[in-house]
């Protein structure tokens, strides 16, 4: 017997490289419309980033007084709005403030749904009763309502916006962590742990949380398309970004009233929201199928 | 059954006290002061102080709550500060139009949504499947005030087939209607796919398609009915988001209903109808998920209530 038969090479080779890294990178990489979609997600990032050096004009203090309404052309990619402002750049400014309000309002809502949902699955009992009622109080309000309830007493503007949202993600975050602690804190391996004298902060953070980071990705990508809507109908409800703030909602309100003469004005932002928000979701629904291991087989 | 109706709505209690208490501490959060608020900008110091007393703010924090659950209670929810007229009846009058648009979006909406899903599931991974789950993600990604702006203009404008704004006529509900729904409707279709491929893989529709039944009825009888029960549960979430949805929907639409009140009501400081709005679309919600609840056991023999 000189060489093993090749599938038991293979076999020994796969398990050399399988880490769980590798693993989801494998199921990811099939996914080709979520690798196009987070492709997209980074090069918005990127624009975001770098918007203020790269936009033609400066999107709330230029005005071109000779070409209000103007439609679409080679000096003005997207247009020029109501009052001479170059609509491309507006755009390029509004990616900036939809990324960071979705972005900014998720991870928020994510820490502290996942550290509540962690405590309520760990401990149980009167915690767990407490946290699951705060939850339930939450979710008596239509997500919409609880932002503009909130931004009734906190007031308007972007960073009440971005606190309303991270708000209405928390119980979210916290039963969806909640739950799965409360199944990964009967295996042997966290009886093994226990006995060996772990405390119960190590238990929870180096051996329950890493079993719960792949929902709370696939939970945190499709949240953000949600929240991103969510920021952009408060603006476009005239309660989240104030003009001339070039923020997508509220570039959409202000277009309303020329949708006639001029709906450019309404096509780029409207579109900008849609790909933003379409990109996060088939991104979401990607990573949802590389890392739900009852997937595999569909 | 009755029983356990009658045990849920106990169950509800601590939590409506909860919302109860979170809309009355809105007022005593809102910066400044709520009685300079209520009697007016130019009010004298003097007149602050009557509103003061009239309202009972200058009471203990607990009086003051349970002053607002017995007003609550009776239908009081106080006067409006914009209009001087009771909030009772401002909500009254705009109640009805933002109702019968939640129920024409959710009909359409489940109808549309469970089709879609269904035969996505049935003709899996082929075009049927690919054209519907495209609609649905794009419908989850496209807000509704934009798609309400989009429709309005193709349908309204353009073409001149609708009515722009107004609840006057059935042909008013149609295009906000479908706006509101469309999301909803994305939702519905993605979730009765993953529960009917779920149902569909199961042992005993196999069992089904061996004793020689044809696909339909395999489809409808024995896959639809177990798959319909998380749909139901799904249908009941989705109308909290339906209320608030009406909220963006009826601006676009110049829709006379809960939504636009609120939305003027915030504007305006108004925060007695704020209130009434607030607690009116949570008990909404709360009592919505108590009737899907229940609807549960009638499609779910084997939940047995207790």
């Amino acid at each position: 017997m000189a060489t093993l038969p090749a599938s038991v090479a293979s076999v020994v080779h796969d398990t050399r490289v399988r880490t769980p890294w590798f693993e989801f990178w494998r199921k990811f990489r099939r996914q080709k419309i979520a690798l196009v979609a987070g492709a997209f997600v980074a090069l918005l990032v990127v624009v975001a980033i770098a918007a203020p050096w790269i936009v033609p004009y400066d999107a709330e203090n230029y005005f071109d007084y000779d070409a209000l309404n103007a439609r679409p052309s080679l000096a003005h990619w997207f247009g020029v709005d109501a009052l001479g402002r170059d609509i491309f750049s507006r755009i390029l400014m509004g990616a900036r403030i939809s990324l960071a309000a979705g972005f900014v309002s998720v991870a928020a809502g994510a820490i502290v749904g996942t550290l509540l949902g962690l405590l309520a699955g760990y401990k149980e009992g009167w915690w767990d009763r407490a946290i699951m009622r705060l939850c339930d109080v939450l979710f008596a309000f239509p997500g919409i309502l609880l932002a503009i309830a909130i931004v009734a007493i906190l007031g308007g503007g972007m960073a009440n916006v971005i606190a309303a949202v991270a708000i209405f993600s928390v119980p979210t975050f916290a039963r969806l962590v909640r739950g799965n602690t409360l199944a990964l804190k009967h295996l042997t391996y966290i009886e093994a742990a226990r006995s060996l004298g772990a405390s119960g902060r190590t238990i929870v953070f180096r051996h329950i949380f890493p079993g719960t980071i792949s929902a709370v990705v696939v939970y945190f990508s499709l949240r953000i398309g949600t929240s991103i809507i969510t920021a952009a109908s408060l603006s476009f409800l005239g309660m989240g970004a104030q003009p001339p703030t070039p923020e997508w909602g509220a570039m959409l309100d202000a277009a309303r009233s020329d949708m006639l003469t001029a709906p450019h004005e309404a096509i780029f932002p409207a579109l900008a929201i849609f790909l933003t928000v379409l990109a996060f979701n088939l991104l979401g629904d990607g990573l949802r199928d590389a890392l739900d291991p009852r997937i595999e087989r569909r | 059954m009755a029983a356990y109706i009658a045990k849920r709505l106990l169950g509800l209690l601590p939590t409506l006290l909860l919302v109860g208490f979170l809309v009355f501490m809105l007022v005593h959060l809102l910066p400044g002061d709520p009685a300079r608020l209520a009697a007016g900008q130019d009010a004298t110091p003097e007149t602050v102080e009557l509103v003061r007393k009239d309202l009972g703010l200058d009471k203990p924090l607990p009086q003051q709550f349970l002053r607002f659950v017995t007003g609550v209670l009776h239908w009081d929810f106080g006067t409006s500060l914009r209009t001087k007229r009771p909030v009772a009846i401002e909500v009254g009058s705009r109640f009805m139009p933002t109702l019968w648009l939640t129920i024409w979006s959710m009909a359409w909406s489940v109808i549309f949504g469970m089709a879609i899903g269904i035969v996505s599931a049935v003709w899996r991974n082929r075009w049927p499947d690919r054209l519907g789950m495209t609609l649905a993600v794009s419908g989850i990604s496209f807000p509704a005030f934009a798609l309400g702006m989009v429709l309005m203009q193709i349908f309204a404008v353009d073409l001149n087939w609708l009515p722009t704004v107004g609840d006057d006529t059935w042909r008013h509900y149609i295009l906000p209607s479908i706006t509101l729904g469309a999301a909803v409707a994305a939702i519905m279709a993605r979730f009765t796919r993953s529960s009917f491929v779920d149902i569909l893989g199961e042992d005993f529709i196999r069992t089904a398609r061996a004793k020689g039944l044809d696909e339909r009825r395999v489809v409808i009888k024995h896959g639809l009915r177990n798959a319909l029960i998380p749909v139901v549960t799904m249908m009941g979430l989705q109308f909290g988001f339906l209320l608030g949805g009406s909220i963006i929907v009826e601006k676009v639409f110049n829709w006379p209903g809960l939504g636009r009140l609120l939305v003027d009501a915030v504007d305006m400081r108004d925060y007695p109808v704020i209130q009434a709005l607030v607690l009116l679309f949570s008990l909404e919600f709360i009592l919505i998920n108590l009737i899907v609840d229940v609807l549960y056991g009638l499609i779910n023999p084997t939940i047995r209530y207790r």
